[in-house]
């Protein structure tokens, strides 16, 4: 085995001997450019949204819930498919998250989700770990399409304007925070901020939220 | 006997056939349309979102929601409602609390959280359409009847006289 290795090594490390420097640059070349271009062809194909409903798991749980939603179909027909939310569109959080979503193979291949039962059971993790990363990038997916300096408050009822202008405008909250389960259903409720009294809402660093006066201890 | 059970199943099979031949019941939602036919749907409102309140036809009506709840989940797992209406919600979001009967179990007992029985708001609390009226309505407020019968007594009226 390491006289196999050591063979190889000596091959790789020895300049060629009959092709030439232009030969080597210009084959090297096309090779890079139909790589990069399967690469990036097979990675858009994993954004499809037929291949994120090839397996039942999504197809007959959140695939199902979405298609009674506003993202899914609305009177002017334009629509949010799986990745426009739950894939980074820039290149560079694209791949980390592509490389996360290996994850989600290895859970496919174990049947985590594979029951109605299972998922519910396990929804109340998948979503947070969804909000969680939505609330990290700002609800960056959100604002893709729906961005805040394009927002004609005249147009939105007056609590939305009320909250758009507030909380939004002096980033308190960011979208997901109070726009959960607008695409899918939402879990257990009980255990998340804004939800049950008991539990503080998080706070983005650097935001500023009203500070509610200290109570007096009884 | 046999004669006069004969006579009771000639009467009943009498009655069935003048019943069929009664003219039908229209049923009002399909109309006319006959049974084989597919109805053609009524026309969808727009639901009210102008956030005013309307006021209430009777005292103890519930209120009507001036917004849209599209798509606002009220189940076991969660509800959409009380994200802004909570008692501990309505300082950032301004909505309405609910009333202190909502946290009050039927023996009159005031809980902490929402009473089960008043969890699912929908029971109660429906959006509002501009839609006309699909039976007529005579329903009069109680101010108005109370204007005819020339107005409300007062308190000392109401004594019944000795």
């Amino acid at each position: 085995m390491k006289d196999f290795l050591a063979r190889y090594w000596r091959i790789l490390r020895r300049p060629p001997r009959h092709l030439s420097f232009g030969v080597i640059i210009l084959v090297s070349f096309s090779a890079g450019i139909i790589f990069w271009g399967a690469f990036n062809t097979a990675l858009e194909f994993t954004n499809t949204e037929s291949f994120c409903i090839g397996c039942h798991e999504m197809r007959d749980n959140v695939y199902a819930e979405l298609r009674d939603t506003i993202h899914f179909t609305n009177r002017s027909g334009v629509r949010a498919k799986c990745s426009d939310c739950h894939v980074p569109h820039d290149w560079t959080h694209k791949i980390a998250r592509k490389m996360q979503a290996s994850k989600e193979v290895w859970g496919k291949i174990f049947g985590t989700i594979d029951t109605p039962e299972k998922f519910q059971n396990k929804r109340l993790e998948l979503a947070m770990r969804e909000w969680t990363r939505m609330k990290a990038n700002n609800s960056l997916e959100c604002r893709n399409c729906h961005g805040y300096e394009y927002m004609d408050f005249t147009r939105q009822s007056p609590r939305a304007q009320r909250a758009h202008s507030t909380f939004l405008e002096t980033r308190t909250y960011t979208c997901i925070d109070c726009h959960k389960g607008i695409a899918h259903r939402l879990p257990d409720m009980s255990q998340v901020p804004l939800w049950n009294p008991s539990i503080p809402p998080e706070v983005r660093p650097g935001a500023s939220r009203p500070e509610a006066p200290e109570k007096e201890p009884l | 006997m046999k004669p006069w059970r004969n006579l009771l199943l000639f009467g009943i099979a009498f009655s069935a056939a003048a019943l069929a031949q009664q003219p039908r019941l229209v049923d009002p939602l399909r109309g006319q349309t006959p049974l084989a036919e597919e109805p053609r749907p009524p026309v969808l409102y727009n639901t009210e979102n102008k956030d005013l309140r309307r006021e209430r036809a009777y005292t103890m009506q519930p209120p009507t929601i001036p917004h849209k709840i599209d798509g606002y989940q009220l189940d076991k797992r969660a509800n959409r409602c009380l994200f802004c209406h909570n008692r501990d919600r309505i300082g950032e979001t301004q909505a309405i609390p609910l009333s202190i009967t909502h946290y009050m179990d039927r023996d009159g007992n005031v809980r902490a959280a929402i009473s089960p029985r008043r969890y699912f708001c929908t029971t109660c609390h429906v959006v509002q359409t501009e839609a006309r009226p699909l039976v007529d309505n005579d329903f009069l407020d109680v101010d108005t009847v109370l204007k005819r019968t020339g107005g409300a007594r007062t308190p000392a009226e109401r004594i019944p006289a000795q």
